[in-house]
């Protein structure tokens, strides 16, 4: 690396655009929802006017939306959110590691960088086409209820979409090459030298596995958990495709409050506990990786 | 290569085929069904492009195409400048507020994007902004600058920075050096990142669906609204384009990206 060590004036014209865009078009935003998460909702689903700021916040009335959450209505919508965030990255991983140690050590060196094109490019591929390729397959008319009821093992078409499972098949389906990325960059850059060594010492191949392989390549196992559990906490598309009006989770809650039910305090309340939620988890992440002495792969 | 253990590796293999098969099959069903002659059932009828033909005479979809493809032109020239610029100031430069601004630029791609979008209605709600083009526009630009900055910043990293002390001992004034020598060696970088967030741009449903204002549909949210009322052949035919749209976009981006060839290992 060849950059001065002091600090240079030269750099505040190249990155003052981005602090003023990003200034005014994203933190400024992020500050207006969280006042108006303190707010209460007016009679026509604006904002009701506060009158004596002091005896507002006096009352404890500015964190009531907050305090609204912990309904056992929506604490069962956030439990739902965390536990299908939960099972998405768990099958991902255990589906993922596989693929990517393929990849990584065992395919031909030639057949490396297609295998990896071919996880890239659903990677890129528009989220809503791909979700809406299973809502085309599991529908009641769709292909699995003819490939089902061709093989007779129902005589009826079963209802596929619309529940938990569907959801589930799609945020997996979606989420896949997140996992499989960073898990096979870590794979890569494993010294193969060391497998050998533990296989030299007498290790069957499960205990290498388990007690090399895993291990060094951690940081790549936490940087696709976080990659496929962030974005499937804040899903939307999803479930609100595949899950119809059934399976909601917090991201619906957040969309619902602002395009229909039309209370934004509310909604602000739920969308700041899930970035909570996200950024807690990137957190531990950063605070691992750092106590490792590794470099953050995000 | 590890040729000891053969049974392992077949059953890698196969697992590995088996999911490159989830990952494909459901596209290349929703693809072959563009072409298929019936819109009722998932029944092979034979060949025909009339879902094709219709979209073409389908001005409300054609206006959304042009509204994707307005707002994706003008997001992407705004934060690949932006996110040029910002890579530089990162890779080359050391300033106050430094690891700040690294942050900053990885907090639009981790906030759950209903958080954006909700956020930036909001805030365009309070600030009078009427929702229109331009309201998607900044809020694909915001999202953006961040694809750029760490595509060209991984890009500046393998750079030889002597070409440009050599450029500036030669006489060169900065600016020149930039444009004559910087610019050229980091435009791989740049493109790639002006590929990827074109993508992106034409993709992006959430966001854009909370500050779209009438008359601002984007292609994304007329297939979500279409495929809302019920699936039909158009809305494969539509999603299919827009797939060997993106495919394209990204194979580009993916051969402007790739390091010289390496060279082989001892």
């Amino acid at each position: 690396m060849s950059r001065g060590d002091e600090r240079s004036r030269a750099a505040y014209p190249l990155i003052l655009p981005t602090w003023v865009v990003l200034g005014v078009f994203f933190l400024l935003p992020l500050g207006v929802l969280l006042v108006i998460s303190f707010g209460q909702r007016g009679t026509y689903g604006g904002l009701r006017p506060i009158g004596d700021l002091g005896a507002y916040l006096l009352s404890g009335k500015f964190l009531s939306q907050y305090a609204r959450s912990l309904h056992p209505i929506y604490l069962q919508i956030f439990w739902r959110s965390l536990w299908m965030a939960v099972v998405t990255t768990g099958v991902c991983l255990l589906v993922s590691y596989p693929v990517a140690y393929y990849i990584a050590l065992i395919a031909a060196a030639r057949r490396r960088n297609l295998l990896l094109g071919l996880v890239v490019i659903p990677f890129w591929t528009s989220f809503l086409i791909r979700t809406y390729a299973w809502m085309f397959i599991l529908r009641t008319e769709g292909l699995a209820n003819r490939l089902l009821m061709a093989a007779g093992l129902t005589s009826h078409p079963l209802e596929l979409l619309y529940n938990d499972f569907s959801v589930l098949i799609g945020l997996v389906y979606g989420e896949l090459p997140f996992m499989i990325l960073p898990l096979y960059a870590s794979l890569e850059k494993l010294d193969r030298t060391l497998l050998e060594a533990s296989a030299d010492l007498g290790a069957s191949a499960r205990e290498t596995f388990r007690r090399v392989t895993v291990p060094l390549t951690a940081p790549g196992i936490a940087a696709g958990i976080v990659l496929v559990f962030v974005p499937s906490l804040g899903q939307f598309i999803v479930s609100d495709l595949l899950g119809g009006a059934k399976t909601i989770l917090a991201g619906n809650l957040v969309q619902n409050q602002f395009a229909v039910a039309r209370n934004k305090p509310f909604g602000s309340a739920i969308a700041f506990e899930v970035t909570a939620a996200v950024l807690l988890l990137l957190l531990g992440y950063a605070v691992w990786t750092r106590r490792r002495g590794e470099d953050v792969l995000l | 290569m590890s040729s000891g253990r053969p049974r392992r590796a077949v059953w890698l293999r196969l697992h590995t085929l088996l999911v490159f098969l989830f990952l494909y099959a459901p596209i290349a069903i929703l693809v072959a069904f563009s072409f298929n002659q019936t819109s009722q059932t998932a029944v092979w009828r034979g060949f025909t492009l009339e879902w094709y033909r219709k979209l073409l005479s389908n001005d409300v979809l054609l206006g959304t195409v042009r509204n994707s493809l307005i707002v994706g032109a003008a997001a992407t020239v705004l934060s690949t400048v932006l996110g040029t610029l910002a890579a530089l100031a990162l890779g080359r430069h050391r300033f106050r507020g430094e690891g700040a601004t690294r942050s900053l630029l990885y907090l639009p791609i981790i906030i759950p994007e209903v958080v954006v979008g909700a956020a930036l209605v909001t805030f365009f709600g309070v600030a009078g902004f009427r929702l229109s083009l331009l309201t998607v526009v900044i809020a694909h630009v915001v999202f953006s600058i961040s694809y750029v900055a760490i595509v060209v910043r991984a890009r500046l990293s393998g750079f030889d920075r002597s070409l440009e002390e050599a450029a500036l001992d030669l006489g060169a004034r900065p600016v020149q050096t930039f444009f004559r020598v910087t610019l050229p060696l980091i435009l791989p970088g740049v493109v790639a990142g002006a590929l990827l967030v074109f993508t992106i741009s034409i993709d992006d449903y959430v966001i854009t669906s909370f500050v779209a204002g009438v008359g601002a549909t984007t292609l994304p949210l007329q297939i979500y609204s279409m495929l809302k009322v019920g699936v039909t052949p158009e809305v494969n035919a539509v999603s299919t384009l827009l797939l060997a749209a993106t495919v394209v976009l990204i194979l580009l981006a993916q051969r402007l990206q790739q390091p010289p060839p390496e060279r082989p290992e001892g």
